[in-house]
């Protein structure tokens, strides 16, 4: 294809429209993530909620979960601080306040699903997928085990089959993905009799929950809790008391998790790219040192050989010298030693 | 037997019998030795274990929750095992890369101990995850390259090749086959380098797996810097693990030793217990700034405050300090001890960060501590790294110059 002028410039052209709009739109828009658009949510009313356990049947049954320990309507279980486990995706713990004038809260638990999950971000083969539902969901076919989901966690939901030798899966709350795609409401929202907890679009559901607080500023603490936690989470929660009262962390930030390592993986194309430099650096002047060493050795060598050899020869010389003398006195004492001899028996013949 | 060599050495296959049979009399000598005993105990009771931990899973023998679930395979033998087994990097960069020579002869022990080091990380991992067969899957199916284990486990699996190449010239000498020999003795340059790069990156990163959970962390801890810190004491424990493995060796293999081997200790302890001083004083001064870094000082005073000064004054400072004196006396033994002492003290600041200040805000029945099966299993690991330590350096040249390549490097 031939390229024209005309063509060439028509490329040019568009290429710069292309990063000129492209990238000052991209410079225009907030970098900040603020989850999928329209996605889905749940909002958790504590002040409304009785601690029924319905919520839990509804989870067990839709989710076709082993039966619980004690049935649903018993609530002694209320009595015990309980967590999620592979067997419950989610649970109701009551909190008392019997020091702050009021009866006890209940608080449902489960995942919050982060609109920027820490078990997404810490899985080394994407086990996790935080989906444009909002539901954050999990696939066990490729799932390794290293349960490091459940160390990021900052609301310690995942859980883990320990008693499944060769199969372990993590078990955690879908958030009913796969309800929610037909259309119907997860099991827990769908169980309550109380309202206390909603379904809906995110955006709208922190603005009824705004809403409610503003109504009802006496009624409920003046936030909503994961509308920013941890950059912010599909599940909502208000209360009428403060939320560390209700077993909710208030010190986990505003951070999303991804973050808090992206800065240690930045730092691995600085170490690829600087340490083969700086390593061969390295080695290159050990190397010259050594030849430095080794020259400067043989030169001494040389110059100490040299001087050697000037002073044996001198030595020599002065041996030599030493030696004809030597010879020189001996031969003339010898000689003189012979015409004594010649003389002597010259004047015995003579006489 | 000289007899049976000369004979099959000059047939055109390499004397691949008579290696075997070397490798079943080591086996053999190794299991009937006192040490091979309690060492044959340990095994028979590690594999029982192992039947346990492939039937009845995790909870059968560990006591890992939902709320702990990384125990001591993660805390000692994958976190501490990889530091540990620094030696052979720090080794080979200072003989290859930094020109020490007169430190050659140590390079071979220091590889292949951290070669079977990084095996044993490798192989107590496929105890601890779920689906042992699968640890491939992040490089071939899926790969999560947003997660610091991810470059942990590229790092590991790369560097753990590295090694085998590395000390593979051994097994080669031992085997007679020259050629491939020669061959990788020409990479040494680019296998150390790769190695060095290598290193950095996992020892770090190992490091990095916990800055995904600063409210589970104890903030002593915690730090911007834990990558940092991770690499840093990394080097001083692959000095002290030399140091500490080099005294063992000339207890137990001096009958397999050179001329040089055996007149390079003093050198090595006192080199690398000067190297090791110095980098431990570094470390010092940088988790001080990691404490200013978090303003952390107010915390001192807590009971998290001591333990942390314990572990820093105890066993970083004071090791520093032990090294320097036993330097400049030329006090073998006190090296020796500051080696013991820094090694420890390494395991102690893996532990803190992964089991001991980690869920440090959970209530104590919530917390973790483990069960006697998994530390025999731990037990089992190492023991099995001692064996084969013993069963190479019997058979291959890792003490000595192999007579047909003197002067060949």
């Amino acid at each position: 294809m031939p390229i024209s002028r005309r063509r060439f410039l028509g490329w040019i052209g568009a290429a710069g429209v292309g990063a000129t709009f492209g990238n000052s739109a991209h410079a225009a828009v907030n970098k900040h993530y603020k989850g999928y658009p329209e996605s889905f949510g749940v909002l958790h009313d504590t002040v409304l909620c009785v601690g029924c356990r319905n919520c839990e049947a509804g989870c067990n049954k839709v989710n076709e979960l082993p039966p619980p320990a004690a049935p649903f309507d018993d609530l002694s279980v209320l009595e015990h601080k309980r967590r999620t486990d592979t067997k419950s995706y989610t649970v109701v713990n009551r909190y008392d306040h019997a020091a702050n004038g009021g009866g006890p809260t209940y608080r449902k638990t489960q995942c919050h699903h982060c609109l920027e999950p820490a078990c997404a971000s810490v899985c080394f083969v994407r086990a996790f997928t935080k989906t444009k539902t909002g539901a954050v969901v999990y696939d066990a076919s490729v799932c390794v085990g290293c349960r490091y989901c459940m160390i990021a966690c900052p609301f310690e939901i995942p859980t883990y089959e320990y008693d499944k030798a060769l199969s372990p899966r993590i078990m955690k709350c879908t958030m009913c993905h796969p309800r929610v795609v037909k259309g119907k409401l997860p099991g827990c929202v769908e169980a309550c009799p109380n309202e206390a907890l909603t379904f809906g679009k995110r955006n709208d559901l922190i603005n009824i929950a705004r809403e409610r607080i503003r109504r009802y500023p006496d009624r409920y603490v003046n936030h909503v809790y994961g509308e920013h936690e941890m950059g912010g989470t599909s599940w909502l929660n208000i209360s009428g008391v403060p939320f560390k009262h209700l077993g909710m962390r208030e010190d986990l930030g505003v951070t999303p998790a991804p973050e808090l390592t992206a800065g240690a993986l930045g730092a691995v194309p600085i170490v690829v790219g600087l340490w083969p430099v700086l390593l061969t650096g390295i080695y290159a002047i050990s190397k010259r040192k050594e030849r430095i060493a080794r020259a400067e050795q043989e030169q001494a060598v040389a110059a100490a050989l040299t001087q050697a050899r000037e002073k044996g020869e001198a030595k020599l010389s002065e041996a030599l010298e030493k030696a004809e003398v030597k010879n020189r006195t001996a031969i003339e004492a010898a000689v003189k030693k012979a015409l004594e001899k010649v003389a002597e028996t010259q004047t015995k013949e003579g006489s | 037997m000289s007899k049976d060599t000369t004979t099959i050495s000059k047939s055109f296959f390499p004397p691949f019998g008579y290696a075997a049979k070397e490798l079943v009399t080591a086996l053999v000598q190794t299991f009937l030795s006192p040490f091979g005993i309690v060492a044959g105990i340990i095994v028979v009771l590690g594999l029982v274990l192992t039947v346990l931990r492939f039937t009845g899973g995790l909870a059968t023998v560990t006591n890992l929750s939902d709320y702990n679930a990384w125990g001591i395979w993660i805390g000692f033998d994958l976190l501490t095992g990889v530091a540990l087994a620094a030696g052979g990097f720090v080794t080979s960069a200072a003989v290859y890369i930094f020109g020490m020579k007169r430190y050659h002869f140590a390079v071979r022990p220091a590889l292949l101990t951290g070669f079977l080091g990084y095996s044993l990380v490798v192989l107590a991992l496929h105890y601890d995850v779920g689906r042992p067969w699968r640890l491939p899957y992040p490089f071939i199916i899926r790969q999560g390259t947003t997660s610091v284990l991810f470059e942990v486990g590229a790092c590991v699996a790369l560097y753990l090749t590295v090694l085998f190449v590395e000390f593979f010239p051994a097994a080669l000498e031992w085997l007679g086959l020259k050629k491939v020999r020669g061959l990788i003795i020409k990479l040494t340059l680019l296998l150390t380098i790769f190695g060095v790069i290598l290193s950095t990156l996992h020892q770090s990163s190992l490091g990095a797996l916990f800055l995904i959970a600063p409210s589970k962390l104890h903030p002593l801890w915690y730090s911007s810097y834990l990558p940092v810190f991770f690499f840093i004491s990394s080097i001083f424990a692959g000095f002290s693990m030399v140091i500490f493995e080099s005294t063992l060796s000339h207890r137990y293999f001096a009958h397999k030793m050179d001329e040089t081997h055996l007149k390079g200790r003093e050198d090595v302890a006192l080199g690398f217990g000067k190297a090791a001083s110095f980098v431990l004083a570094g470390y010092f001064t940088i988790k001080i700034v990691g404490i200013a870094a978090g303003n952390n000082w107010y915390l001192l005073g807590t009971s998290y405050g001591f333990w942390f000064l314990v572990e820093l004054l105890g066993f970083v400072a004071l090791p520093c300090f032990l090294y320097a004196v036993g330097v400049r006396d030329r006090n073998l033994k006190l090296i020796k001890w500051a080696a013991v002492w820094t090694v420890l003290g390494v395991v102690l600041n893996r532990l803190n960060v992964s089991l001991i200040a980690f869920n440090w805000h959970l209530p104590s029945a919530d917390r973790y501590f483990p069960h006697w099966m998994e530390i025999a299993l731990s037990i089992f690991i190492v023991t099995i790294g001692i064996i084969a330590f013993r069963v190479i350096a019997t058979i291959m040249p890792v003490f000595y110059e192999h007579s047909d390549y003197k002067d060949l490097h």
